[in-house]
């Protein structure tokens, strides 16, 4: 019980927050690291998902992504990028780029999948009632399919942002400014107070990702799809490991 | 003192034993608090050995629940159910089971076994010989029309659903029970399949002669099927329990009358059978037959059709009169396709309905291999009910009345 | 990096293969472990969940709950509790695993048809006969689906535990390879992990259809 008190102590301890390395820094770059490398990941698979969702070309591709987003793991991405990065930019390779690169490819697979799975299951009657009432394949797109996919999409992102906010730790091993650094330092260290303490806060920032997601997964979903929202929430089709278990 | 066991076990491989009598003694199901109304309220019935009897009724009648009290899937609340003389309650549930054939609508065949391991499952539960359990499997599966060979080793999701109901059928039988309890049992395939499965359940009784519980919403399954009939009301009340022609000829209520239906007359012609007609043997030709030789034939023949056959006696078609003019062979294209089909336990108001479908008007006899054994006609349909009070009902070895 | 050296140094490879093996020894052992624990554990709640349903409810609330857990901070929040000793490691190993698993288990035993579960209670089977040789063949290829899916993960997992002092392709990857800035053993650790990750994968596939010949017929 003596150590939780630590635990608290260690938060509120002025230490923290001042200098170079401060608390409220760390969990800031924690945040902006995740947030910036969703976005990335948002940017590329969202696409390449739409398209081959709508289009129902490359259900191959699909599945082979799905794949080998489960075999490669979370480190991996990390192992595969920071030796290429540093190689051909050298210091400027450090920290940010890795990172970025490493989390952004950790979330792409279930925004791919999810976003294909989503629309697949669209109901083909409502692309020809689209069609029918003289739709472009854009409007169809925007207006039927991703309104009606949205709850499965929205599983997939959850489940990307929760596993980037759970591996953007790990990032402080190739430079990048996040709780992880209290982390490593504290396990050198031995330092249990100083691990203990910002792994917590690890904790809680997953936690607290999850529970914003699903929020907004509720709010984007119209009352008429509650009920296959209420399906995609446990979930999504591809969601089968838990998303923490990346990070 | 152990129980004995309520029926006793089967003779080295005889396929007929006689069944056991079934007795319902005021058996009441009641579910939840006291006040509710019970599900079989105070159900008395005896179901005499080797007896088809038909429990039917509206649903929420309890005759799949009276059923399942029978082999104990369902506790009574209060009554006695004797099989043989022996109460059902006092054997161990699961031995209960092993001698009692249970067949269900969606027949629930294990789809990790083959069709063989299957029908072999309760002589395996009762530890036969493994010799013994080969050679009753095999024998199983011919009776009910499936070849050993070709099916032993198939799995569920590799049959049809018609071979899979059969399957069913041969499993229940395997260790040879006295009583068979069979919960709407073709009602999952389509009706042309459902005609076939219970003429050859009714080909099969005549051989094994069991006690068969039978379930079923279809008043006309029931009055084919049924030795005797037992329509429950709401709540398992006895309406009436008697022979398909009693309930039809003399209804006890008006809801038995309400629920037998308005075409009370047309039902009796379920009372009657194809094999209790006159067969005629039509003009048979072959593709290849010379056809002035088949116009010979033919002018005895009043009907103006000639029946094609293959080799092996199945019809393929009815050709007209009129396109066996000129020389030469017969023409198989020429043959009206499609003959419908009945056979001799065909009800005669299915085979009315199978001849208005054939636009020669002619219902072909076959048997169970789809050979031809004669022709039957709307006008034999009619002068079998016109000589006596309605068609005479077949006799099945029925109950002693 | 340095300069005048190649990307990958196999010369490197081949002079630590034995090292190397050591590590993928290690990965193995600690992933197995993992593995069958859960395994075992899961299998017991989900008989749990079968004799009693609504245990069923709780239960995979809880695994919800954990899984959204970051096993970096997993393994270290257990520190305090059990110091740094390979059961940290395999605590919150067969944990995640559990949380797999149950979820799965349920989901098998829930998939055997209300059918086929009436005919064995009428034909007489009892109550152990049944799970025995009626549900548990039938929910096996869910539940081996669930083991691989669980099996590639703990991989993963078990690469993280490194950071805590596990060992394992973990360590080659980030204290031989990315802490002294030498990709050929960061690269080669990776290239293990996903390797041994789909050979185990591949085998239990295998596994599966062994143990289904029912699942490759076809109604004709």
């Amino acid at each position: 019980m003596e150590f939780l008190g630590e635990v608290l102590a260690w938060y509120v301890d002025p230490h923290q927050w001042t200098g170079r390395q401060t608390l409220g820094g760390e969990i800031g770059g924690t945040l902006l690291l995740a947030a910036l490398s969703l976005a990335v990941a948002l940017l590329i698979a969202m696409p390449i998902g739409l398209y081959i969702g709508h289009t129902g070309r490359g259900a191959q591709a699909a599945v082979s992504i799905a794949n080998i987003g489960r075999a490669v793991p979370s480190l991996g991405w990390m192992g595969i990028a920071y030796p290429i990065t540093t190689a051909l930019f050298a210091r400027a390779g450090h920290g940010l780029m890795p990172s970025v690169i490493a989390l952004a490819l950790l979330g792409i697979p279930p925004i791919v999948t999810n976003t294909y799975a989503g629309l697949r299951e669209v109901d083909p009657d409502l692309h020809e009632a689209g069609r029918g009432v003289g739709m472009t394949e854009g409007q169809l797109l925007w207006r039927v399919e991703v309104p009606v996919a949205l709850p499965v999409i929205m599983a997939g992102i959850r489940s990307s942002a929760v596993a980037i906010v759970a591996t953007t730790p790990l990032m402080s091993l190739i430079g990048a400014d996040t709780l992880g650094d209290y982390i490593i330092a504290g396990l050198n260290l031995n330092d249990t107070v100083r691990v203990f303490a910002a792994a917590l806060l690890v904790v809680v920032a997953a936690l607290a990702t999850e529970a914003l997601f699903a929020w907004l997964e509720r709010r984007a979903t119209s009352p008429g799809l509650r009920a296959r929202a209420a399906d995609a929430a446990a979930g999504g089709p591809f969601n089968a490991e838990p998303a923490g278990a990346a990070g | 003192m152990k129980a004995q066991p309520a029926v006793p076990s089967a003779p080295t491989g005889a396929t007929s034993t006689t069944g056991a009598v079934v007795a319902l003694e005021h058996v009441t199901k009641r579910y939840g608090r006291g006040d509710a109304a019970p599900a079989v309220n105070d159900l008395s019935l005896t179901i005499g050995a080797g007896e088809i009897c038909v429990l039917v009724g509206p649903s929420g009648c309890g005759k799949t629940t009276t059923m399942k009290m029978i082999n104990r899937l369902i506790e009574p609340t209060s009554g006695r159910i004797t099989i043989a003389g022996e109460d059902v309650g006092v054997l161990p549930r699961v031995e209960l089971r092993r001698r009692i054939g249970y067949v269900i609508q969606q027949v629930g065949l294990f789809p990790h076994m083959t069709v063989a391991d299957n029908v072999a499952i309760v002589p395996r539960l009762l530890r036969w010989p493994a010799a013994r359990i080969t050679s009753r499997v095999e024998e199983l599966l011919e009776l009910v029309g499936l070849d050993p060979a070709g099916y032993g080793g198939r799995y569920p999701s590799a049959l049809s659903g018609g071979e899979r109901q059969r399957v069913g059928v041969a499993r229940a039988l395997a260790a040879d029970p006295p009583v068979m309890l069979m919960d709407e049992p073709f009602g999952a395939v389509d009706p042309i399949r459902r005609e076939r499965l219970q003429n050859e359940f009714l080909r099969l009784q005549e051989k094994v002669r069991k006690t068969v519980i039978f379930v079923t919403h279809d008043v006309d399954e029931a009055i084919k099927m049924a030795d005797r009939i037992a329509i429950l009301q709401r709540g398992g009340v006895l309406a009436q329990y008697d022979t398909p022609d009693a309930i039809l000829g003399s209804p006890a209520s008006e809801f038995v009358e309400r629920f037998v239906g308005a075409d009370r007359g047309l039902k009796r012609l379920s009372l009657g059978r194809v094999r209790d007609l006159q067969l005629t043997q039509p003009v048979v030709v072959r593709p290849g037959d010379s056809r002035s030789d088949a116009r010979r034939r033919m002018t005895e023949d009043a009907t103006g059709f000639a029946l094609l056959l293959d080799a092996a006696d199945r019809p393929l078609g009815w050709i007209d009169e009129r396109d066996l003019r000129g020389d030469g062979p017969i023409d198989p294209e020429s043959a009206i396709p499609g003959a419908p089909t009945v056979q001799p336990e065909t009800t005669l108001r299915d085979a009315l309905s199978t001849m208005l479908l054939s636009s020669v008007q002619l219902g072909v006899v076959v048997d169970e291999r789809e050979r031809v054994l004669g022709v039957v006609s709307v006008d034999d349909l009619s002068e079998a009910l016109r000589g006596g009070d309605g068609a005479t009902p077949s006799a099945r070895g029925g109950p002693q009345a | 990096m340095r300069s005048g050296q190649p990307f990958i140094r196999l010369d490197w490879l081949v002079d630590n293969a034995d090292q190397l093996a050591r590590r993928v020894g290690e990965q193995l052992y600690i992933t197995v472990i993992a593995i069958v624990i859960g395994v075992i554990v899961s299998f017991g709640l989900a008989l749990l969940v079968r004799r009693y349903p609504r245990l069923g409810g709780p239960i995979l609330g809880i695994a919800g709950t954990l899984y959204a857990i970051p096993s970096i901070a997993a393994f270290v929040l257990l520190i305090p509790i059990t110091h740094l000793t390979l059961w940290t490691a395999e605590i919150v190993l067969v944990s995640y695993t559990l949380v797999m698993l149950v979820r799965n288990m349920i989901a098998g035993f829930r998939a055997v048809p209300a059918d086929v579960l009436e005919a064995a209670d009428g034909m007489g089977y009892t109550n152990a006969q049944r799970l025995w040789r009626v549900e548990l063949p039938i929910a096996t290829p869910i539940i081996i689906a669930g083991v691989r899916i669980a099996t590639v993960t703990t991989m993963g997992l078990v690469t993280i535990a490194a950071l805590i002092g596990s060992g394992g392709l973990g360590y080659v990857i980030v204290n031989l390879g990315i802490l002294r800035q030498f990709p050929t053993a960061t690269i080669s650790g990776v290239v293990l992990v996903v390797t041994i990750s789909a050979l185990l994968d591949w085998g239990l596939a295998i596994l599966q259809r062994r143990l289904t010949p029912w699942s490759q017929a076809r109604a004709g």
